[in-house]
């Protein structure tokens, strides 16, 4: 009678992988019909882009085996039936994407700003990096490292930035618009939740004009104006133009994003701070700010994220950025017509820095979420 | 015994010494920036003033639908191409990338597990590359379109080329105003219709089929007084002469790579911001409705979808007035807005940069604030009204 009836296993069609099909791709017909759907364009696309990209790809030598030195020599000019992808163009032009016209001569600074670059920007980043104290200290004097090392002087030979290009322009243009816009961002911020109204109200009209306004006009204001409102003998090269453009725009936006984490600090801390007689300076240095600006970093990369996309606008006003070192590629006779690889490559390079930092960002988020979470238990 | 120097301890003269110290100092700068601006226009002889507006531009423009712009024109009048050009392009883009937004961020939340992945890689492509690229390259596959000889024909009537999109343009004969006034009068009815409906239903709950009134009133009665009146619209249709078309109606393929471009880039985010508000209804809210027998497509239209509106329109707000202000990406592509036609080339015809950007810089400001007023309403109007 206590006879025990053997547990029956579940059915084939609800676990492991079918179970998973099941649930996941054919729920019902409508979901099924979707699924087959997008599973045959798939199938037409990917192998589709996979060979234009890298099997039939011609990379320095075409079908032939000979050297691609211009466009006739591609193998989707000589077959256009079988041919994919021309990345020769890349080839032979990377240098210029990757410095612009810089002397070859001297490039060995702008290599040694991008292993810099890397090395201050890292400890930053991470607040568990081995000796991070001591990284940070030259994090602090790379600014200063770099721009001597890239301008020139003080012994090295100076390159005038209108030969600076690719890559070099995009990255001195995203950092030194994020790090100049961070301090001014504060300023601004705090400026408008001050009591003073004039303060409050002045702070307030600029980040509202700023954010009104396209970027690409204040860019135009930069190269078109900025001009006429300098005295005389006073000359600014177009990059220190446009730097003042984009980080007047930049540092509105991060205001705005640390002015939210300003606000998201409890009324009582501006007490306690003031309580304990701590100056209204004092108070923002060590009790306000190190909280709010530590709740509003992953703001802070998304809106570094788009300046960094937004740097492009710069080859509007005729500054050579990867983009427009791109375009110039394209608009040499012995290359022409070879957009989509151009494009695709400067579409690449944005989208590894973009995506990476937009990452980090969510990176943060989770680790500042459990943080909060700990503190709050 | 307060000796002199307390009176900087003192908060009340410290803020009013500070804020009389951060006005001189600013008036200070304003007053040199327009020495040194005058000073330096007086050497470059460039006049001031907006009496270059009435000037005739001597540009033609390729795209302006709304006015017919001739190169005899003024500068005032490219102004107004410019702003309607621009307004064109952002409301356009503005509807497509509401649509495909919401579509996309539905979809990110859908059971298909394939279509969700297709959906992330969309999302992160496009979020993840600067608009300006995307803008150039979708005009770069556009003009790689065949030639206006060798163009793609659709019904005979619809002519796709490198020049843009060929299509039979609407000639609005005597009498097709009533037939637009009819349409007016159903849309204000049926509005009426929709509100004495809903307060019925809240006090009898008895129901009352809106939708199919409201569309026999916007569509099947315009439609019978058209016929009635004798069919007062005819087409005019595109033909190839010589080489180029003549007649028509033509949507030019810079003003195509700019709607393409903004909408695909401005759909992903607000994808995102759709697939945040929808999550942030909670799942007891789904149960809730569920447990009350209410149809899935109910539980999303009645309950899900209008408390995550309150979520959503603040961010949507912003994507908005971002896309508007992008559009002054198209003089990359030579679409004739704001930014490429009166800040662009009249700026560089009449030297009067100052003028020039002021007036842009203005309209922008003056836009944005519209929408962000308008949205405000809007987000007013949705949000929890506590009874």
């Amino acid at each position: 009678m206590n006879e025990i009836t053997e547990s029956r296993k579940p059915p084939v069609a609800t676990t492991g992988i079918l179970g998973w099909l099941r649930m996941n791709l054919f729920s019902n017909w409508i979901n099924s019909l979707i699924s087959l759907f997008v599973l045959y364009v798939l199938i037409q696309f990917i192998p589709w882009i996979l060979n234009w990209t890298i099997f039939a790809a011609d990379f320095k030598y075409n079908f032939n085996g000979e050297e691609i030195i211009n466009r006739e020599l591609c193998s989707r000019v000589l077959d256009p039936e079988n041919g994919g992808a021309c990345w020769a163009i890349i080839y032979v032009r990377f240098y210029q994407f990757m410095y612009g016209f810089y002397p070859r001569d001297e490039v060995w600074r702008v290599n040694l700003s991008y292993i810099m670059l890397a090395i201050a920007v890292v400890p930053l980043l991470f607040d568990k990096f081995p000796f991070r104290k001591h990284f940070l200290k030259f994090t602090y004097v790379f600014p200063v490292i770099a721009f001597f090392l890239l301008n020139g002087g003080l012994g090295l030979e100076s390159v005038s930035t209108n030969k600076w290009g690719g890559l070099l322009v995009t990255l001195v243009l995203g950092c030194t618009g994020i790090a100049l816009a961070f301090p001014l961002g504060i300023v601004l911020a705090l400026g408008r939740r001050s009591n003073l109204p004039v303060i409050s109200m002045m702070c307030t009209l600029f980040i509202e004009f700023i954010r009104g306004v396209p970027l690409i006009t204040l860019l135009f204001f930069g190269m078109v104006m900025l001009p006429l409102f300098l005295p005389e003998g006073v000359n600014m090269d177009g990059l220190a133009r446009v730097l003042v453009a984009v980080t007047l725009f930049q540092s509105a936006y991060m205001a705005e994003v640390i002015r939210g984490g300003l606000q998201a600090i409890p009324q009582g801390q501006y007490e306690a701070a003031r309580s304990i007689g701590l100056s209204y300076w004092q108070m923002n240095m060590k009790v306000v700010l190190p909280q709010a600006i530590r709740i509003s970093i992953p703001s802070i990369v998304n809106t570094s994220i788009g300046l960094f996309k937004d740097t492009t606008l710069v080859i509007i006003v005729g500054l050579l950025d990867l983009l427009g070192i791109g375009r110039g590629a394209l608009a040499d006779t012995t290359w022409l017509g070879l957009a989509y690889e151009v494009y695709f490559f400067v579409s690449l390079v944005f989208f590894i820095f973009t995506f990476a930092m937009s990452r980090y960002s969510l990176y943060l988020e989770k680790k500042l979420k459990t943080g909060i979470n700990m503190g709050a238990d | 015994m307060r000796s002199k120097l307390n009176f900087f301890s003192d908060e009340k003269f410290r803020s009013i010494f500070f804020q009389t110290l951060v006005i001189g100092l600013f008036a200070l700068g304003i007053f040199f920036i327009v020495q040194t601006t005058a000073y330096n226009l007086e050497k470059r002889n460039i006049a001031t003033g907006w009496r270059f507006l009435t000037d005739p531009a001597g540009f033609d423009i390729s795209f302006s639908p709304f006015i017919d712009f001739k190169s005899t024109d003024t500068h005032l009048d490219v102004y107004f191409v410019g702003v309607l050009n621009t307004l064109l392009v952002s409301v356009c883009g503005c509807i497509a990338a509401t649509i495909l937004g919401f579509l996309v961020g539905i979809i990110r939340l859908s059971s298909n597990w394939l279509l969700v992945r297709v959906a992330y890689i969309y999302v992160e492509f496009t979020r993840n590359v600067p608009l300006l690229l995307q803008i150039i390259l979708w005009y770069s596959i556009l003009i790689q379109l065949p030639r206006v000889k060798q163009s793609l024909e659709f019904l005979d009537i619809f002519f796709i080329s490198n020049r843009g999109v060929y299509s039979p343009r609407p000639v609005f004969e005597t009498g097709f105003s009533y037939v637009f006034i009819a349409i007016i009068l159903a849309l204000i009815s049926s509005f009426l219709i929709r509100r004495w409906a809903k307060k019925r239903q809240d006090e009898t709950g008895q129901q009352f089929p809106v939708l199919s009134s409201a569309f026999g009133l916007i569509i099947i009665a315009p439609l019978i007084l058209f016929f009635i009146i004798g069919s007062p619209l005819s087409f005019d249709y595109p033909a190839l002469k010589g080489f180029n078309f003549k007649g028509g109606m033509v949507i030019r393929p810079e003003f195509i790579a700019m709607f393409l471009a903004l909408t695909i880039y401005t759909a992903a985010f607000i994808s995102e911001t759709v697939r945040s508000g929808i999550l942030s209804v909670t799942k007891g809210q789904r149960e809730a409705s569920a447990s009350l027998g209410l149809k899935k497509s109910w539980i999303m239209r009645l309950i899900i979808i209008p408390q995550a509106l309150r979520v959503i329109v603040p961010p949507l707000t912003s994507q908005y007035l971002n896309l508007t202000k992008n559009s002054s990406l198209g003089i990359a592509v030579g679409y004739a807005d704001l930014v490429h036609g009166f800040g662009g080339i009249s700026l560089n015809q009449t030297g009067q940069a100052i003028e020039c950007m002021v007036i842009v810089m203005a309209t922008y400001l003056t836009i944005s604030l519209i929408i962000s007023l308008f949205m405000n309403i809007y987000n007013r109007s949705i949000q929890f009204k506590e009874k």
